[in-house]
């Protein structure tokens, strides 16, 4: 990085500890950070949608599609979450893998599951061996994405359902006076009044998303944990930046990171809450009713 | 007996009991249910015994919290922020790398020169167990205080009227009051307490001599058969059984503490749905 960095064993105090930090494997520590942002970004959204599903199917009036919606809902709540992380990673592989196994070798006649194996025909194998290392990094990634997805997605489904049921019956009523048929009732009335009653809930859940990233680590996800874990272990003399165990440091980094990173979103969830919370008929809105000065709104 | 034989050498080995080498080859349906279930001591062992004494420090916390003076406030302040604020993953690994460091810096000045041996702490049963601990500590802490503040004025009003003060009215008023407030959502978190025991081996603290909890032993199937759809719905089932236990004994103990009020007036029953990951 910087030009006197180029023989390290000649630094000391600051100027060594400026090279330390910026080399080679501490930019790449950097910018695991943005593996966990990147995360969050595409589960975050992805889980709400899994969850309006879920929640949506647990509502309608069509048996089968109200029991699927049901068991994807109640699934999270006797389970711990990491099971599920650790099961799906596997099973969502070997599912997309006999997919395509059926697809592309229809002539295969050998065994799928012979005893501790997994064997499927080369072309289905995901991704190919022959693929550079960057895909099967992603291939890892997006595999932990689904899954993350699909168990956040269970819980957002818990707290939609909830927000649903939580919408005053007269407004479902006025609705159905008013001539309008279920589906555009749900569409108008109850979905755009439901938010302000999901918020706690989908709060909530985002703060536990964002302490949930570091199981990326255990999905086999190069991300903070396991970078903080390799630099921060004890480095001999052979490396150009010895040092002895450094571990503590850097976990104490990651947690100030994690502090921060919740306190923020702490702050802004409730100046979003108070925005949302303005003229409704709840608790909240009541509050911020009386707390105005009166005469007309400002 | 069903698993009569596996059940007799792989029953107690989470606690090191029985046979000494894991099943390898030739894994049966039995060694999974018996081995997993032999984990599950350990599960209800870290769960059983952080709630029960997170139980008392989280009460210290919520009156702290409350405290008029700010240098009780504030210590109580910063140590629910810290424990709710960061992943209990994160916790587990600082935790462990702080006790391997601590017999040859902190325990030489702690117990004089010779230093007592704190290594014990870098074990799972022990040093776990002090995370877990004060992680619910500050988990319910945050539903106490909630609890707390929402206390009825008139009841505290009537404990002034009978001249209730101090410790008594503390006693008689309002940390019963408390406790059936924060009763649901107290229930949630013993559920997701249990839960998050089974982070323990996967994070900083290494399972010793292969005696690990029900996931552990779940994903060393895993690894074995490279078959995903057999140990993970049993550990699956296993905690289905145990958060049912774990309601119906809250819900027991609920119904004491609002035995005095009219039945409409009743909490319903209260659903685990909140924390997950922590």
């Amino acid at each position: 990085m910087f030009e006197y960095c180029s023989d390290p064993s000649a630094l000391d105090g600051a100027r060594w500890l400026s090279c330390y930090l910026t080399n080679g494997v501490h930019l790449r520590f950097y910018s695991s950070f943005g593996t966990v942002l990147l995360l969050l970004a595409i589960t975050a959204p992805l889980a709400l949608a899994f969850g309006f599903l879920g929640a949506a199917a647990s509502r309608s009036g069509v048996a089968p599609l109200r029991w699927s919606g049901k068991t994807y809902t109640s699934m999270v709540r006797g389970v711990p979450d990491i099971v599920f992380f650790l099961f799906f990673v596997i099973a969502l592989d070997q599912a997309f893998e006999w997919t395509r196994h059926q697809a592309l070798c229809p002539g295969w006649d050998a065994p799928i599951r012979q005893g501790a194996e997994f064997n499927v025909c080369p072309e289905a194998k995901l991704p190919r061996s022959s693929s550079p290392q960057a895909w099967h990094e992603a291939y890892n990634f997006s595999l932990a994405i689904v899954t993350f997805a699909i168990v956040f997605g269970a819980f957002a489904a818990n707290v939609l359902y909830g927000a649903m049921r939580a919408v005053p019956r007269a407004q479902m009523e006025t609705a159905a006076a008013y001539g309008m048929t279920e589906r555009q009732a749900f569409r108008r009335i109850l979905v755009p009044q439901m938010w302000v009653y999901a918020l706690p809930g989908l709060s909530n859940l985002w703060m536990i998303l964002i302490k949930a990233t570091p199981l990326l680590f255990l999905l086999g996800v190069e991300d903070i944990v396991y970078w903080a874990r390799e630099i921060g272990g004890s480095k001999t003399s052979a490396f150009s930046y010895p040092h002895p165990d450094w571990r503590i440091w850097y976990f104490s980094g990651l947690l100030v990171f994690y502090l921060i990173f919740t306190k923020i979103s702490e702050i802004v969830l409730a100046r979003l809450t108070a925005r949302l919370s303005a003229g409704q008929a709840t608790a909240e809105g009541e509050r911020l009713r009386r707390a105005a000065p009166a005469g007309p709104a400002a | 007996m069903m698993c009569a034989e596996e059940l007799g050498a792989y029953g107690l080995r989470s606690l090191g009991i029985g046979e000494r080498l894991l099943p390898r080859s030739d894994i049966t349906l039995c060694d999974q249910f018996v081995l997993i279930g032999s984990g599950m001591i350990w599960n209800v062992y870290f769960g059983v015994l952080a709630l029960a004494a997170g139980f008392f420090l989280a009460t210290l916390l919520a009156l702290g919290k409350a405290a008029s003076s700010a240098w009780i406030r504030k210590p109580a302040d910063w140590f629910v922020f810290l424990f709710r604020g960061s992943p209990l993953f994160i916790q587990f690994f600082l935790a462990y790398e702080a006790f391997v460091r601590l017999p040859d810096s902190i325990g030489v000045g702690l117990f004089g020169a010779e230093g007592a041996d704190l290594g014990w702490l870098t074990r799972a049963y022990a040093g776990a167990l002090v995370v877990l601990f004060f992680n619910t500590s500050a988990y319910a802490g945050e539903i106490f205080y909630g609890a707390l503040l929402s206390v009825p004025k008139g009841d505290l009003e009537a404990a002034d009227a009978y001249g209730l003060t101090g410790f008594t009215r503390f006693r008689r008023i309002v940390w019963p009051t408390m406790l059936r407030l924060a009763w649901p959502a107290y229930t949630n978190e013993a559920i997701f307490l249990f839960h998050a025991t089974t982070l323990v081996f996967f994070s900083g603290f290494p399972a010793w001599r292969q005696q690990g909890d029900a996931l552990y032993y779940a994903s060393y199937f895993a690894d074995k058969t490279f078959n995903p759809f057999i140990p993970y719905p049993i550990v699956a089932l296993y905690f289905i059984v145990l958060t049912l236990i774990v309601i119906s004994l809250f819900s027991a103990a609920g119904r004491r503490l609002n035995r005095h009020l009219p039945s409409s007036d009743r909490p319903r029953r209260p659903r685990a749905i909140g924390q997950l990951v922590r």
